[in-house]
């Protein structure tokens, strides 16, 4: 217990799991709108591109300054985000291609800048490729302090203009013609997402950020029924992600933060997407199990209804072998099932002749409501 | 529900530049008054040089082959879509100025149907540009919402989620979310497309209502079997306006024909010659242009835009 302690009140940890935690809300909550815009693949042009500015920030500050380094990361990225959409709007690229483009452009002459300023044995240049995979461990009280002022100026334009990027991000056409300005709402929600993924190039490093900004609101999606919610669920699944992703990495030593992070967000994600209620795999299979088994029951009883009915006798004993072949399936469980509910009996017919059923008063009552029922639903 | 001029003033919205007393004016008759508007993708005319005068209090088709530009028309007309060229006022006034007093209601496909909210929500989105800035809404847009949701029989799925509607309902609650706006001028871009008989009368009976009440409806439409029963003002458009007047002028055999050129051979069957059936009942089966009365499948998936 005192070794938990000690554990959770160490300085580094309790930096790395609150960098984590902030990295989760800010990308939790931005994620949401990229989603939903269908501009997922947005978050990952924008981390990949951040690496050119990371090291146009270094050769340009001489050391490794985090606050240069994270401005030449949100420039490139902007510059990317504006490349991509000049490619979309003036030529006939379809959006993903641009992205894609522009993802690869950027990534590329990162790489080549990278290798660059290490092959000028710049002593002070050690670890600047931390920043492809991210280093948790190497984030200073400082650093947390920068993180959590950018999260909060994204988290105060989120709840100030709530409205409008709800509306824009739902239907832009029409909040054009409610006279938004919806070029420039979709730039600052492309802007901010740049600044979340900014937030998270130290702890979650250029090529794994997008998960971090898709994996928790595609998570949250599958709970929600309003975009509040989502956006909350999604920036508590961040925080989640995150602070889980930091202890599991310092209690086992050697492994990398930030892709256990982004192991634990696409944890949420499989969970969510098999298990949310409504849209989850298991409801989903489960509610269609049942339907189709209520649908067998209903459809045993309307036959047997229609026979008795056809032979102007209501308790017509009918043979099950012949609503097999009616049905062509086996009715033997339905009818169990149905003698469960008191709705059908056993009857003594001939019993060498095999196995007779008939509808008790219940078992026509439902049938009769269940017909007109249908009759309702074609008309 | 339907506007009282009192109402109007109270708006301001994004739109809050205000009204000087004495603007100059132009075609101030006119609902809709377009001059010499060319709208152009990647160099290609979408819309050549249009001329259009809509008065006021007429409900009004905008008829067209695919790819005549009839919903670019209407983007063109609400800002959406910049012109190459162009001048365009409503009651007399460039659209900033009107924006106020306009409702749009946009082709259901172009959002995704499977975003996490509500019909009621979605209603009240209408009231988000009286609203305006930094502020949220309250109680009385609630309301609003509540009532216009009423109007279109759409009370009982307030809270439902927009993904489990029907393409019939989906459009009605567009249809409420546009009538929260108390406009007088009221653009809808192919209302009827893709839904069921009940919804397509109950939307033309609303629509009617509207223009009873001395408001502009102007619309999208794909189906020239019903053209003459639903609509008294007519413009026929095929990148050009080949013709704009009352319905009964303008939907002959000749105009058609100019307008949808190639595909005269469907005309031919179609039965425009015959007298307009009776106002009201939805449309007769029979090869319509664009038949597409599909309302069984999934919400579709937004499109590109």
């Amino acid at each position: 217990m005192s070794g938990l302690l000690a554990f959770l009140s160490d300085y580094t940890i309790q930096n790395v799991a609150l960098g984590a935690a902030i990295l989760g809300v800010i990308s939790g909550v931005l994620g949401c709108f990229a989603v939903l815009r269908q501009q997922s693949l947005l978050g990952d042009t924008l981390s990949h591109a951040a690496l050119p500015g990371i090291c146009l920030g270094f050769i340009f500050a001489g050391t490794r300054e985090l606050s240069a380094i994270l401005a030449g990361a949100l420039l490139t990225g902007i510059l990317a985000a504006l490349f991509m959409l000049a490619l979309s709007r003036r030529t006939r690229l379809k959006t993903d291609a641009a992205l894609g483009i522009s993802l690869s452009v950027f990534f590329a002459i990162g790489i080549v800048l990278l290798t660059y300023i290490q092959g000028t044995g710049n002593a002070a240049q050690g670890g600047l490729d931390t920043f492809l995979f991210g280093q948790a461990a190497a984030i200073l009280r400082s650093d947390i302090y920068v993180m959590g002022t950018i999260t909060l100026i994204g988290l105060g334009l989120v709840l100030a203009f709530w409205k409008e990027f709800k509306l824009v991000t739902f239907d832009p056409g029409f909040a054009g013609s409610l006279g938004m300005p919806v070029t420039v709402v979709e730039t600052a929600l492309t802007l901010l997402i740049a600044l979340a993924v900014v937030v998270g190039l130290q702890m979650v490093g250029v090529v794994l950020m997008a998960a971090m900004v898709i994996a928790p609101a595609a998570a949250a999606r599958q709970w929600v029924r309003s975009l509040e919610a989502m956006v909350i669920l999604s920036a508590l699944m961040g925080i989640i992600a995150g602070v889980s992703g930091a202890l599991v990495s310092a209690l086992a030593t050697g492994l990398a933060t930030g892709p256990l992070v982004v192991l634990a967000a696409s944890a949420l994600v499989l969970v969510s997407i098999f298990l949310a209620p409504e849209r989850g795999l298991l409801w989903s299979g489960l509610r269609r199990w049942r339907a189709e088994r209520h649908l067998r029951g209903r459809q045993v009883l309307a036959t047997m209804y229609e026979l008795a009915a056809a032979h102007d006798n209501p308790a017509y004993p009918a043979e099950q072998s012949m609503l097999d072949a009616y049905h062509g399936l086996g009715t033997g469980k339905v009818l169990h099932r149905l003698q469960g509910r008191g709705l059908v009996r056993r009857t003594t017919h001939m019993p060498q002749e095999g196995i007779h059923w008939e509808l008790t008063e219940d078992g026509r009552h439902e049938a009769r409501r269940s017909l007109a029922a249908l009759g309702k639903d074609e008309s | 529900m339907l506007m009282s001029p009192s109402s109007r003033r109270r708006r301001q919205g994004y739109a809050a530049a205000a009204r000087p007393a004495a603007a100059r004016l132009h075609e101030p008759r006119l609902a809709a008054h377009v001059e010499d508007l060319t709208v152009s993708y990647h160099d290609k005319p979408v819309l050549f040089d249009i001329d259009l005068n809509v008065p006021p209090g007429v409900m009004c088709a905008i008829v067209g082959p695919n790819g005549a530009g009839k919903s670019t028309l209407i983007k063109a007309i609400l800002g959406l879509v910049k012109p190459t060229s162009g001048h365009i006022t409503l009651h007399g006034l460039p659209y900033r100025q009107v924006r106020a007093r306009v409702g749009y209601v946009p082709q259901r496909s172009t959002v995704d149907w499977d975003f996490p909210t509500t019909v009621h929500d979605v209603v009240t989105m209408g009231l988000y540009g009286q609203i305006g800035w930094f502020k949220r809404p309250g109680r009385r847009e609630r309301e609003k919402a509540s009532e216009a949701l009423k109007m279109v029989g759409m009370q009982d799925f307030a809270r439902r989620q927009i993904s489990q509607l029907s393409g019939g309902q989906q459009q009605r609650v567009f249809l409420a979310r546009a009538l929260v706006q108390e406009a007088d001028v009221y653009f809808l871009d192919e209302p009827m497309a893709g839904v069921d008989a009940t919804t397509e009368r109950a939307i033309v009976k609303i629509l009617g209502a509207l223009r009873d009440a001395g408001k502009t409806v102007i619309v999208v439409h794909h189906d020239l079997q019903t053209v003459r029963s639903y609509f008294d003002w007519l413009v026929l458009l095929n990148v050009r306006v080949i013709a704009q007047g009352p319905v009964d002028d303008i939907y002959t055999a000749d105009n058609l024909r100019a307008t949808y050129g190639g595909q005269i051979a469907l005309l031919e069957h179609g039965d425009f010659t015959r007298p307009a059936p009776a106002p009201g009942p939805g449309p007769a089966p029979g090869p319509g242009f664009d038949a597409q009365k599909e309302d069984a499948g999934p919400p579709q998936a937004a499109e590109a835009r």
